[in-house]
């Protein structure tokens, strides 16, 4: 075949199949994850060795911040598995039951979210901020970065299970937007 | 089989998988809390930390369900990533014992 036959009538006869065999929105998503992931990874290793590297590192956290990280933990874990009952509902065309997964979802989300700058302003209460010192520094930017992550996940899921709703959208977009929310869950 | 139907059979089918997450995670806040030494701790955190994110990825994420080149181009790479970035933890040591520079 010409190039100028291939221009007009396209060269997809031509490429070989994918070979992960998935929709390549699915693919960006996974390749997204995975530089997220390096991302997380090199903020968390940065904490490491300031945290090894420092004698007399604050430690700030009582009995109940310990006790509201087990419950935003317990929280984001559950949300992974309404989120798994959202995919399968659009994959099996239930645009009902998709919708009241995503919005259990959004509303775990939101309660992490809460519990989350509950603990931030107990910890602006004893005076460590952001500019208080190395723990507030990498403590405030790592947690901030996870916080992000989740409003923006909690933001997808609604323009994602509105747009599906109104039949803008696949079950495959939302499949992808899962795929970040676990993301976000077992960071 | 009813669409309802199958969306309350998938988080069954995920219960176990759930459960195991809450109890590795409840593992490491115990462990948190005994006397260990922190490199030994930090080990330990570390291949828990491992257990739970590969459970999440092949389950959770499906990747156990989708074809192995997708988790041979991801995974791998990935990880070399990762473990090339504990090169400096001896560094830090060197660093709390303030001796910058030393062999």
């Amino acid at each position: 075949m010409s190039e100028s036959e291939m221009a007009v009538q396209g060269h997809g006869d031509l490429m070989e199949a994918s070979p992960y065999a998935i929709p390549s929105r699915k693919l960006t998503m996974w390749l997204f994850l995975i530089s997220d992931a390096v991302t997380f990874g090199a903020f968390l290793f940065a904490y490491g060795y300031i945290r090894v590297s420092t004698e007399n590192w604050v430690r700030p956290f009582e009995s109940g911040s310990v006790i509201n990280v087990i419950a935003m933990t317990v929280i984001l874990i559950t949300s992974s598995l309404t989120v798994l009952g959202a995919v399968d509902a659009a994959k099996a065309g239930d645009k009902a039951k998709t919708m009241k997964f995503m919005y259990s979802t959004m509303a775990l989300g939101a309660l992490f979210a809460a519990l989350h700058l509950r603990e931030w302003f107990q910890l602006f209460g004893r005076g460590i901020t952001l500019s208080s010192g190395l723990f507030g520094q990498t403590f405030f930017t790592i947690t901030g970065l996870h916080l992000l992550h989740v409003i923006s996940g909690v933001i997808a899921l609604l323009v994602v299970g509105m747009k599906y709703s109104n039949g803008k959208l696949t079950p495959g977009h939302v499949e992808s937007t899962g795929l970040y929310w676990h993301f976000v869950d077992l960071v | 089989m009813s669409a309802a139907n199958a969306s309350g059979n998938v988080i069954r089918k995920y219960l176990p998988v759930y459960f195991v997450l809450l109890v590795i995670f409840f593992v490491e806040v115990f462990l948190s809390f005994q006397h260990f030494a922190t490199g030994t701790l930090v080990v330990i955190l570390l291949l828990l930390a491992l257990c739970s994110a590969s459970l999440g990825l092949m389950y959770f994420m499906h990747l156990a369900d989708e074809k192995r080149n997708l988790l041979l181009t991801l995974i791998p790479v990935t990880i070399f990533v990762l473990l090339m970035m504990n090169m400096f933890w001896s560094d830090s040591v060197r660093l709390l014992h303030m001796r910058p520079g030393a062999q």
